[in-house]
């Protein structure tokens, strides 16, 4: 490998379409830690259609993105859920076929991107300011499929101005589940529905958390229920990205 | 036979949640159950070798399935050997009647039960009521659920659903022969009668009824875990002792067993060891100064042998703690009578699909964000989320998924594996709800999309256009 890493960086769908925010803030901070960073032409992991039962569908779309990805150092990944998908899903979807050792070699170098910072290239903190009260949400794939716990809480806590406090049960489901969210509406609601109070508890005027899906969820709730707490990517605070409107706020 | 068991009310599982999430005693009743994940919590802690006797207890049962039918063997010669019966029981119909057969054997009129779900996946109360004998549950919160004419809602906390004051009013319309003017508004003075009550019971029963939260094929033993000692009295007063359990219950050795206990309370109640953790190892000898004159053991299959060598194997490891409904956020927001069978939370959504078909119970295992945390608690480390997606693909495979989804994930495969075509939905989608927003950064309506705005706002992308489109903008300039 080169001094410079060649990343790959794999935007998902959500950061493309509702939040393109987010990839300029992850390709900030890989910049910054020195690495090179490119974003192949890619789509969707294929995790809609793993968790719903189709295994072929999704078989179908992990192979594109395993040959969109070929060939870079490190693939790093803005969202827990997506990245989870690549790393553990991949080889269980492609197993016992020729695709197999090609999906287990995309897990190995496959990264979330605040564990990729501290975990791989070692950043210890991050040089950017962000004034707020934050508090910070566990997402569930990142934390407990890819033990995504304190390294978001390290880096946030290197930036300058930023002041957080943790929620109490920070790390129970905001009840996104990706089509769970539509299939079982009024479960999701009642899960979501808890959320409000504890992040308000906190004093914080700002969620955080490494997947969009959750943060449009709980976002989303915050402003239906009228309360004014903004809702923020993680790695938009780390860039130190204040021009962006939070998610669903005024431009 | 019981009306659920017969007809499963999985298939109405999102009415069901529905009314539960509008049913205020079900959501005080839930909330309450956070002291269980802290107590959990203090638990495993306090063990440092937690995380290694979990394994120790995951591989005592892999080994056991491996080789189930060895040890059943082993078992039933041993039980054999102290004077006591085994009785196969293929299917829950097969069950009822062994059961039957033996309360007839000895003429009984009234049969106490000590805690077991086996005995609530075959309807015996039923069974047994529709015969002329009196079944009375002795673990006070089965007590309360049979006076209710309910099935439990939890596995180790039957009548979690249930307010302290709705206790009252059962106690009060059950209990006709005590004062009316009596105190009854406190937990206490509820257990209380519930004793008084029951006490009386242990000496009118011929046979004794209870589960097993193991079988030890080396020695022949049943184990019960309980807290309140009422199993022990069910089992070693009356004439008879029936013991149900299904044959994945089997363990090794008493080492084994003994693994097993040490994760097992642990996981469920946050306890070291339940209050009593009993062993019985069959009828009476003549030396004995009390205990049964006969030991039955049924010992259930109903489906479970089929999941040997299947993707679903792995949930016979299960010891029935309850450690992942307690942790599930879906579980905690609807209760557990909106499953509408015998097992709730993640366990049962994975488990009932396989005992009663995914046809009847394919919503359990849709039910799930995946969240993973009934997964991370399991002491047997059961990988629940991955079965339950696996009940998904069979459904998938068999065109039972619903229509619209079935073709939404088409059209997804469809449009994401054509990297033109999605980039041409992507920029539509990204341009379509900054249309509907129309100046405004928030939807509250969507076409499509009530399941979301009905509850919440949806994001208006910031002007722009795709991540992709915009980057590829930027390179092009430089």
């Amino acid at each position: 490998m080169t001094s410079t890493p060649r990343i790959a960086l794999m935007v998902t769908c959500l950061v493309d379409m509702i939040r393109p925010s987010v990839g300029f803030a992850s390709v900030k901070l890989l910049e910054d830690a020195g690495c090179m960073v490119e974003v192949p032409e890619q789509t969707c992991c294929g995790q809609p259609n793993y968790n719903s039962g189709d295994r072929e569908g999704a078989a179908v779309l992990a192979r594109r993105m395993i040959s969109a990805l070929k060939g870079y150092d490190y693939v790093v990944v803005p969202s827990g859920s997506c990245a989870a998908t690549v790393i553990k899903d991949y080889p269980q979807i492609l197993a016992d076929s020729a695709d197999e050792e090609d999906a287990k070699e995309l897990a190995s170098r496959t990264h979330e991107i605040v564990s990729f910072l501290t975990d791989v290239l070692k950043v210890e903190q991050v040089t950017s300011a962000f004034p707020a009260h934050a508090t910070y949400h566990d997402s569930c794939s990142g934390l407990r499929s890819l033990g995504v716990q304190a390294q978001p809480r390290k880096l946030l806590n290197s930036v300058d101005g930023l002041n957080l406090t943790e929620m109490h049960e920070a790390d129970v489901c905001c009840g996104f589940g990706g089509t769970f969210c539509v299939k079982y509406p009024e479960i999701s609601n009642k899960m979501v529905g808890n959320k409000p109070d504890r992040i308000a508890e906190t004093g914080a005027e700002l969620v955080l958390a490494g997947d969009l899906g959750c943060l449009m969820n709980m976002g989303g709730k915050l402003s239906r229920e009228g309360k004014p707490i903004q809702a923020r990517h993680v790695v938009e605070v780390l860039a130190g990205d204040t021009a962006t409107p939070a998610i669903g706020e005024e431009q | 036979m019981n009306a659920i068991l017969e007809n499963p009310k999985s298939p109405a599982f999102k009415q069901n949640a529905k009314e539960a999430l509008a049913n205020q005693n079900i959501q005080d009743a839930m909330a309450m159950q956070a002291k269980w994940r802290q107590n959990r919590s203090n638990a495993t802690e306090s063990v440092p070798e937690f995380e290694d006797l979990r394994d120790a207890a995951r591989d005592v049962k892999n080994h056991v399935l491996g080789n189930l039918a060895g040890y059943l063997e082993a078992y039933e010669a041993q039980v054999i050997a102290s004077g006591g019966h085994v009785h196969w029981a293929e299917t829950a119909e097969d069950a009822r009647r062994i059961v039957l057969e033996i309360c007839q054997s000895v003429d009984a009129k009234v049969v106490n039960k000590g805690k077991t779900m086996i005995s609530e996946e075959c309807g015996i109360n039923d069974h047994l009521a529709a015969h002329g004998i009196k079944p009375v549950e002795t673990d006070l919160g089965e007590y309360i659920i049979q006076l209710r004419g309910e099935m439990p809602s939890h596995i180790i906390a039957p009548a979690v659903h249930v307010t302290v004051p709705e206790v009252e009013a059962d106690f009060r319309k059950a209990h006709t022969h005590l004062p009316e003017d009596r105190n009854l508004d406190d937990t206490a003075t509820l257990m209380a009668e519930a004793r008084q009550v029951l006490r009386e019971k242990y000496f009118e029963a011929q046979v004794g009824i209870t589960g097993a939260n193991m079988l030890i094929a080396e020695t022949g033993q049943s184990v019960i875990v309980t807290n309140e000692g009422n199993g022990d009295l069910s089992q070693s007063l009356p004439k008879v002792h029936i013991v149900m359990a299904s044959l994945e219950k089997i363990v090794p050795t008493l080492e084994d067993a003994s693994t097993i206990l040490r994760v097992l309370a642990r996981s469920a109640t946050g306890q070291e060891m339940s209050v009593y953790t009993t062993f019985s190892s069959g009828p009476r000898r003549e030396v004995d100064p009390d205990g049964p004159e006969q030991y039955h053991v049924v010992l259930l299959d109903n489906g479970r042998t089929n999941m040997l060598g299947t993707e679903f194997q792995e949930m016979l490891r299960c010891i029935r703690c309850g450690a992942c409904m307690n942790h599930c956020p879906v579980y905690q927001s609807v209760g557990g009578h909106a499953y509408g069978w015998v097992y709730p939370g993640p366990m049962g959504s994975v488990l009932t699909p396989s005992l009663i078909g995914v046809d009847q119970a394919g919503h359990l295992p849709n039910a799930s964000t995946f969240c993973g945390r009934c997964e991370a608690v399991c002491p047997m480390r059961i990988p629940l989320p991955k079965m339950m997606r696996h009940w998904r693909e069979r459904e998938f495979e068999r065109n039972l998924s619903p229509t619209a989804v079935r073709f939404g994930l088409g059209a997804w495969k469809h449009i994401a594996s054509r990297p033109w075509l999605y980039r041409r939905v992507a920029s539509l989608s990204n341009f379509g709800i900054k249309l509907l927003g129309w100046g405004k950064q928030r939807l509250s309506w969507m076409p499509f999309g009530s399941g979301w705005t009905d509850h919440r706002d949806f994001p208006v992308p910031p002007i722009g256009g795709t991540f992709q489109r915009q980057w590829k903008a930027h390179k092009d300039r430089n």
